[in-house]
């Protein structure tokens, strides 16, 4: 059997550890897929496959026990779901044009959860457009909230809706409730003083627990929408880390623009004796500043963006299991 | 004096009354409700036939247009009180005819409770006229026929709002001139006689103290999180609370104002050396549910629910204020039976 297998991972198909077999790998950008696909996502897995499929860790769909030599019938097969994908380029009958760049996943949002600042499915999807296909193992995730159920904290790129409240004394009945849910369940941005509430800019996450609890509508969203990207998060065998804050209050625009400037720089810096390089390390050789320079090139930040100026990233190094010391 | 109103028409109404009236409806705000991307329909400024919603009920209701969420009462420097003044141009407020008894309902507290008139409220609502909106079919959580609270004789322009042309019933001679040139048309304002959700209300006497202590209070301890949405966006709800403001460097000046208050709220009932009378959140509704529908009603003779059904619509915790009132009926007949 001769399989050329960097032709078929970069189709997305798994070299799996049954020699002759595969698995594909079904993108679903934001998880949120139109049941319609169901039929026929069953289909393949019953004719080709073992009948089942496993969810994956990044929200995608994965098809085990397919023979290699059905790929290129499968293929012609899911077109509709890479049609699916509104991807701005011909769609043909050869399956995934790229697999490096991970599915992007998306907490619910707000379609459905009252906590989320925005249309995380949307934005999954709009980020899709704007990377994909791409080689580069890029891990992306949009959580509708700093509640960040997506764990996008754990990402190369994590963007957090956020969300601005607007306080008007005169609808304020001084109740605390706001006072009281920031304090316990957020940051202790809010404080009341002659009956009226102050925040503090600097701690607030606009999470906009304030203004769903508000009973009189004194506290309301702002009616631009804004966002906090988390970078250079990570699993993985040598410095597991959560991702650290790049930016505070961004627009939707800067935040695309970014992270395709981000996939430039990893162009520019990867280093291509390894089989594959993460961002994140790369932005551990390059430095900081570096990415920032590099990454924030042509982006229009608003005047209300707070930029981070120094990332110090923490997380765990397994060569220094200090523990069993 | 009836007449038929085109569109623009109205809109010559409503642009002829800018001068003397500020005129107030429901209307849409976009994008501003509590949770992202959802809008609410609130009190605005109306200008256009264009600004108004009238196939949504308004999350709150048109109270605060007169008895405003918070309010300056008096400014204090060095012992001296000055009032401050208010706009004093006439207020028309298109409402339906629960909001218009639920002003009813608010008169008699602020207004015929007691010796003394609310200074407050009485300069504000003198200025209020009101623009009845027919309704004659209502929404889906209303039960003001249960309340009594579906008709009213308390409007002074009543209008239906077809698709192309707008019936206006004018009773006060003070809106005549505005519509001089427009045609007329004999109009007569329906209502609406039945609703979907009926509320079954216990006659004053029935409800005894054991109502008090009885256990289905205890279902609200356990659901209701004192958010106090269902006080806030009741158009009958008139407590409020006074607050002193120190200002200056020497805090020798301040404001006194008042700010609505809510019986579900948290604070509500803290007495000077800390103690609290209502602690439970069902000891919260069983206040609210009686006040509601039976403690108001045998000083004032009518009930301070008008069945507007706003509560309903607005609390978190899906909570029914109507199906609260007929738990409690069920519980008053169950005694009967025993």
């Amino acid at each position: 059997m001769s399989i050329n297998t960097k032709k078929v991972i970069k189709n997305a198909y798994r070299i799996s550890k049954v020699r002759g077999q595969t698995a594909l790998r079904i993108r679903v950008p934001g998880g949120h897929i139109e049941t319609r696909f169901f039929a026929l996502i069953d289909e393949i897995a019953s004719r080709f496959g073992n009948g089942t499929a496993h969810i994956t860790t990044r929200q995608g769909l994965e098809l085990p026990g397919i023979d290699f030599e059905r790929i290129p019938e499968i293929n012609k097969m899911i077109r509709p779901l890479l049609e699916s994908l509104g991807l701005d380029r011909e769609i043909t009958d050869d399956g995934y044009p790229s697999a490096g760049t991970r599915n992007i996943c998306a907490c619910i949002g707000n379609r459905v959860c009252t906590f989320a600042n925005d249309d995380t499915t949307a934005m999954a999807r709009e980020l899709e457009r704007a990377v994909y296909p791409n080689d580069l193992h890029f891990k992306i995730a949009v959580s509708g909230c700093p509640n960040d159920c997506i764990k996008a904290a754990l990402n190369d790129f994590g963007i957090l809706c956020t969300v601005e409240p607007v306080y008007d004394a005169s609808r304020c009945i001084a109740c605390s409730a706001c006072v009281e849910t920031c304090a316990k369940a957020v940051t202790g941005a809010l404080s009341l003083r002659d009956f009226s509430v102050l925040r503090n800019r600097e701690l607030c996450i606009g999470c906009g627990e304030c203004i769903r609890k508000c009973p009189t509508g004194a506290t309301r969203r702002s009616p631009e929408k804004s966002y906090r990207l988390v970078i250079m998060g990570r699993t993985g065998r040598k410095n597991p880390r959560m991702a650290e804050t790049f930016l505070k209050w961004a627009d939707r625009e800067s935040i695309v623009k970014i992270i395709q400037n981000g996939y430039a720089f990893a162009q520019r810096h990867i280093d291509r004796s390894l089989e594959k390089e993460h961002v994140g390390y790369i932005v551990d050789r390059t430095g900081f500043a570096t990415f920032k320079d590099e990454v924030l090139q042509d982006v229009r930040l608003g005047e209300k963006v707070i930029v981070a100026k120094h990332i110090q990233w923490g997380g765990y190094r397994y060569t220094s299991d200090a523990g069993f010391r | 004096m009836g007449y038929q109103l085109s569109r623009e028409q109205f809109d010559r109404f409503l642009d002829r009354l800018q001068d003397d009236y500020r005129v107030f409806g429901p209307a849409l705000d976009s994008d501003k409700g509590a949770f992202s991307d959802t809008d609410r329909i609130t009190y605005k400024n109306i200008r256009r036939l264009d600004d108004l919603e009238l196939n949504r009920k308004s999350y709150f209701s048109p109270k605060e247009i007169f008895f405003p969420i918070r309010e300056t009462l008096f400014r204090f420097c060095e012992g001296e009180p000055t009032v401050p003044q208010i706009d004093d141009k006439k207020i028309a407020i298109l409402l339906r005819p629960c909001d218009s008894n639920a002003i009813d309902r608010l008169d008699a507290i602020f207004l015929e409770n007691g010796p003394f008139e609310d200074f407050y409220y009485k300069r504000r609502r003198e200025n209020v006229r009101f623009f009845l909106i027919e309704c004659a079919t209502g929404f889906d959580s209303c039960w003001c026929v249960s309340m009594n609270a579906n008709t009213t004789k308390r409007w002074d322009v009543a209008f239906r709002f077809g698709e192309d042309e707008i019936l206006v019933d004018v009773k006060s001679e003070e809106f005549l001139p505005y519509l001089d040139d427009c045609p007329q048309k004999p109009f007569e304002i329906r209502f609406i006689y039945e609703n979907t959700k009926k509320v079954r209300v216990p006659e004053v006497g029935e409800v005894t103290l054991d109502h008090f202590a009885h256990e289905l209070w205890n279902e609200y301890t356990a659901r209701c999180i004192a958010c106090g949405r269902c006080n806030t966006s009741c158009p009958t709800c008139s407590c409020f609370t006074v607050l002193d403001a120190p200002l200056g460097a020497e805090k020798k000046m301040g404001e006194r104002w008042r700010a609505w208050a809510g019986c579900h709220i948290d604070g509500f009932t803290d007495m000077a050396g800390g103690h609290t009378f209502r602690q439970s959140r069902g000891e919260r509704m069983r206040f609210k549910t009686m006040h509601k529908i039976n403690d108001y009603r045998k000083r004032f003779g009518k009930h301070q629910c008008v069945g507007c059904g706003r509560c309903d619509d607005v609390c978190p915790q899906y909570i029914s204020f109507a199906r609260c009132i007929n738990t409690l009926s069920d519980c008053i007949e169950e005694g009967k039976r025993k």
